[in-house]
């Protein structure tokens, strides 16, 4: 028998490990910094981010695992760094990256506290980073809070706006509530396997008609429900439009990608790695989750009016509810399939291009918020003459999102996922989904299209929101757009540009099995 | 012609487009400023399109004649091996005729709105805008890939909606937007179809899934990949009753997306059908055919009755509208033609294709050149009480119009005769295991259409050329400006090409012939 204690491999650990400790760094910095030197705390967290981003590159065998137990027969490890864990790894610093440069300049403009901003951004990112390499329940639930409680936080921040405050709160209660609802649920999991370790659980599992039989199909169904509020899914949808309302806009933004990658890697995790002998059960629930969700975000979304306050954030909240319902797809279809692991790449592809074009319109959103920041998709009209990049930008990233052509990557990223469900023998969902993309490509070409209005009508256009400047002139020049945010709108826009020349950078991760 | 050459001929087509698209969007280099930058930009649109059609034509010129069944040029490149799609170009007897009118009539556009620029917003976005719209159509014709032919009949979207919202006529926004939500409906729909067909037969490249010819695929999963996939083609092709996008569109549109429109757009459609539905799945076409035909027969009825309402007196008709439900007939026979599944049928198919694609391009361009010289196409205001008399006021113009609509109506020596000959030729005697009186019937009916199309393009000649004052005198003096030179050299190619059509159908047959009846024999 070897000896209990565990050896721990610094380097696999290296990128959440990174992350938080930058995160201490900065909260630490921040006591000592005049007040006229903050920015630099900015520059540290973006230096960070990348480091942690680099520190994947000796990782990339995807060989390595720590942790592990010594004294069982079976390997169990709790810290896995496959390629699965990388790809999700690399999506949320690069997420986090690109939400940080959106985070510059609003910090200013807001007057918000960079200090704590910043060690709340990477504290959450850590536990972000930590999650997909989690291999069992505990330290999938600590990496889960690790990365949500930060989040509440973050929510608030504008502790000036009453929204904000109100936003925070409903964010908090309804994820309290998932978290002691998926914690009941590791509990009865962990009194029916006697593991906490995914591989062990999944070996364990009792059958159905055993004593244990009930108690386990109740933890199962719990856990998910944890998961299912972090993806947004229906019924634990309606805390999104809101939060992101009361939100910083960079917070929204964080919140649609890494907050939503958090969410699919833990659902992943448990019902691809701990769960595969209950498919049966979550693979249809899964499935009916995924209708309703997709359906419930876009009819949302198609409802959002124009020229009222917030809608254009408000449409990209419900709209991230109708592209989690995409995602959901292929973890339904893991369900049907004999070899989920491939199924689930889709979900990966599909979540790599939606983190970065999403992350580009909430770029363009922030610069639009800086004329005009009452949000109304109203704002955007006539944007192509004001901004012609930013709006070819916009425009480029909204039809990624709907699947258009010029914005290849989304097209094929959507085909993975019907051929995931059409693979799968789901052909009703595969119908639903294509009802649900022609709703989205209904408003999202909307909004597109307004880019392109001429912008002479803009002034005939009731002034209805006050904040609004009057004599905003087509002839005056547009002020500066800071460089933090161009430099985040660049980084999607070539992001997004790349990945349709050549999809198959992402898209390989939906042929090749990850876990 | 060496293969290697005729490989880059046909990927320079694609990819030039693209190019001119971008490089219209930027400002124009030294030297190429021209008078002004519109200026500039629209003749920049001349030279690019002018150039991809020297390529098409090069290409044609290279194409081995005696071989027309064979794929020509043909780039195999793995594109993104995650989900096995290949880049896969290639030319036969099917597809070298669209390509080469595809490029000729973005070339007459490009060149018709360099003189008469369509009223709206800069220049500049039309012309990368139309470019981009080329390189789509071109794509949908060249690509083997049954993912990249989604892909290419996605492109041509975006760029058409925003060709009628930013420069259409009355009612732009909504017909834009009814264009495209019917044809995402139907192509979303379409891509499912692909899909099952990719995924139940371990390939998306055309070639083999055609020799197999449907052997891998269970009658089940043909019926349904023939629906989802018919749905998306009926829809841009447009049949009837899922054409009812297409007037208002039409209507909408400027003449050059117009022309476009009717000219390429809705080839795409009928196309898919030969490429992909009847080589591919023809289990499920064989069952689909009766019911393929029945609409297209529908649609011919029901495009010439509509044109016979809209040409009465007092109808308040819109010429534009009355020249788009005429094309759902005119496609109608195309329809009719695939549905045969015989050799004479679809080669009768894709002649009809061609010549649609020719006179109703012409047709288009005289009736935007007769809506900007009155300022309306209503057909009521345009003839009065008396008729326009067209034939007095501009008598080239009136005489082309006349042209036109009489090769519309099939004259036999002109493009249109052969292509709904052969079609209903095809029905005379549809393929084995398709019930022969039903066809029968619809030759009948198809036979009927004739007749009424001939009959409204006869009333329009009648109320927009002729006329006078009724006593007998000569109509009044001329005070229209007749055809200007730029205008001849838009719409000589089409007249010449519709009359050589008309006499020498044998140069298109023989392309298509050897191609559609190994497609039809399941690609050996």
């Amino acid at each position: 028998m070897g000896s209990l204690v565990q050896s721990v491999d610094w380097l696999a650990i290296a990128p959440p490990t990174i992350t938080a400790v930058v995160a201490l760094v900065v909260l630490v910095a921040d006591l000592f910094l005049p007040e006229g030197r903050k920015p630099l705390l900015g520059l540290i967290t973006l230096a960070g981010l990348v480091l942690a981003g680099l520190s994947l590159l000796p990782l990339l065998d995807g060989d390595r695992s720590t942790f592990c137990l010594t004294t069982s027969g079976t390997p169990a490890c709790s810290y896995t760094a496959d390629h699965f864990t990388l790809v999700i790894q690399f999506l949320v610093l690069g997420g986090a990256l690109l939400t940080a440069l959106l985070s510059v300049s609003d910090l200013v403009d807001f007057k918000l506290p960079s200090g704590e901003y910043w060690f709340l951004l990477l504290s959450s990112a850590a536990g972000a980073a930590l999650l997909p390499a989690s291999r069992d329940l505990a330290t999938l639930v600590v990496a889960l809070e690790v990365a949500s409680l930060p989040a509440f936080a973050l929510v608030g921040m504008r502790r000036d706006d009453r929204k904000s405050s109100e936003a925070a709160l409903k964010f908090f209660l309804s994820s309290v509530t998932a978290t002691a609802v998926m914690l009941l649920g590791v509990s009865f999991v962990y009194a029916a396997t006697g593991s906490l370790h995914l591989t062990q659980v999944a070996g364990g599992l009792p059958g159905d008609g055993t004593r244990l039989g009930v108690l386990a199909q109740t933890g199962v169904a719990l856990t998910l429900v944890g998961f299912a509020f972090k993806t947004a899914a229906v019924p634990f949808h309606f805390w999104v439009p809101d939060t992101y309302v009361g939100a910083p806009l960079p917070v929204a933004a964080y919140l649609s990608v890494v907050g939503k990658a958090v969410g699919f890697t833990g659902l992943i995790l448990v019902t691809v790695v701990a769960f595969p002998s209950y498919a049966d059960v979550w693979g249809p629930a899964l499935a009916v989750l995924a209708a309703l969700t997709m359906t419930a975000g876009n009819v949302a979304a198609l409802r959002q009016r124009a020229d009222r306050a917030h809608s254009a954030v408000r449409l990209l909240a419900w709209s991230s509810v109708g592209q989690a319902g995409y995602l959901l797809v292929p973890i339904a279809a893991a369900g049907y399939d004999g070899d989920p692991a491939h199924a689930v790449g889709s979900t990966v592809a599909y979540a790599l291009m939606y983190a970065a074009v999403n992350l580009g319109a909430f770029a363009v959103a922030g610069l639009v918020a800086r004329t005009s920041p009452a949000h109304r998709l109203a704002d955007y009209r006539g944007l192509y003459a004001r901004r012609p990049l930013a709006a070819l930008a916009l425009g480029f990233f909204l039809l990624c999102l709907a699947g258009l052509p010029p914005g290849i990557i989304g097209l094929f990223a959507k085909v993975t996922v019907f051929s995931a469900a059409v693979d799968a023998g789901l052909g009703w969902l595969a119908a639903v989904m294509a009802v649900n993309v022609v709703i989205a490509l209904y408003y999202y070409l909307q909004w597109t299209a307004l880019l392109f209005r001429p912008a002479e009508e803009k002034a005939a256009a009731p002034a209805a929101t006050a904040g609004e400047e009057p004599g905003e002139a087509p002839a005056e020049a547009p002020a500066r757009v800071p460089l933090p945010l161009a430099a985040a709108m660049a980084l999607a826009a070539a992001l997004g540009i790349v990945l349709s020349g050549a999809p198959q950078l992402v898209l390989r991760f939906a042929s090749g099995a990850l876990l | 012609m060496s293969h290697t050459v005729m490989q880059y001929l046909l990927a320079a087509t694609l990819v030039l487009p693209l190019l001119g698209a971008v490089a219209a969007l930027l400002p124009a280099p030294p030297g190429l400023k021209g008078r002004d930058p519109e200026q500039a930009v629209l003749r920049h649109g001349v030279t690019v399109t002018g150039a991809v059609l020297a390529l098409t034509i090069a290409l044609a010129a290279g194409f081995d004649h005696d071989r027309p069944a064979r794929m020509q040029g043909t780039t195999d490149i793995s594109w993104i091996p995650a989900l096995g799609i290949r880049i896969h170009l290639g030319v036969d007897g099917v597809s070298l005729p669209l390509l080469v009118l595809t490029a000729l009539l973005t070339f007459l556009c490009a060149l018709y709105s360099y003189f008469k620029m369509p009223a709206g917003p800069s220049p500049k976005a039309f012309v990368a805008l139309i470019l981009v719209l080329e390189s789509g159509t071109l794509a949908s014709f060249a690509v083997l890939d049954l993912m990249l032919f989604f892909l290419a009949f996605e492109m041509v979207l975006i760029p058409m909606y925003f060709l009628i919202a930013r420069w259409g006529g009355d009612g732009r926004e909504r017909a834009a937007w009814r264009f495209i939500l019917y044809t995402l409906l139907g192509s979303v729909v379409m891509l499912l179809g692909l899909l099952l067909v990719g995924i139940k037969g371990g390939t998306f490249d055309m070639v083999a899934l055609a020799t197999d010819n449907g052997s891998k695929l269970s009658r089940t999963t043909q019926l349904i990949a023939v629906l989802a996939i018919g749905v998306g083609l009926a829809v841009k092709a447009p049949m009837w009753p899922l054409h009812s996008w297409l007037p208002d569109a039409h209507t909408a549109a400027p003449t050059v997306g117009s022309v476009l429109l009717a000219g390429v757009l809705l080839k795409m459609g009928t196309y898919g059908f030969v490429r992909i539905v009847l080589p591919i799945a023809p289990e499920g076409a064989h069952t689909f055919a009766p019911y393929l035909a029945a609409f297209a027969v529908v649609g011919i009825i029901y495009g010439s009755l509509v044109c016979l309402s809209l040409a009465r007196t007092g109808a308040k008709g819109d010429l534009k509208r009355l020249v788009a439900y005429s094309s759902v007939g005119h496609m109608g026979f195309v329809l009719l033609g695939i549905a045969t599944m015989t050799p004479t049928g679809v080669n009768g198919a894709l002649f009809a294709n061609i010549a649609h694609g020719l006179i109703t391009g012409l047709l288009f361009f005289l009736v935007g050149a007769v809506k900007d010289r009155y300022g309306t196409s209503d057909l009521d205001a345009l003839s009065g009480a008396t008729g326009a008399a067209l034939y007095g006021k501009a008598p080239r113009l009136g005489g082309l119009l006349a042209f036109g609509a009489v090769a519309s109506l099939g004259l036999p020596g002109l493009a249109g005769f052969w292509g709904e000959m052969l079609a209903m030729f095809g029905s005379f005697r549809p393929a084995e295991g398709l019930s022969r009186p039903a066809f029968l019937t619809f030759m009948a009916l198809a036979g009927f259409g004739t007749l009424l199309t001939a009959a409204y393009m006869l009333i329009v000649v009648r109320r927009v050329c002729m006329g006078g004052d009724g006593e007998g005198r000569p109509a009044p003096a001329p005070e229209l400006a007749d055809v200007r030179t730029y205008e001849f050299a838009a719409w000589t190619p089409l007249v010449v090409l519709t009359v050589l059509a008309g006499l020498w159908p044998a140069a298109l047959l023989g392309l298509t012939d050897p191609a559609v009846s190994q497609l039809l024999r399941g690609g050996n």
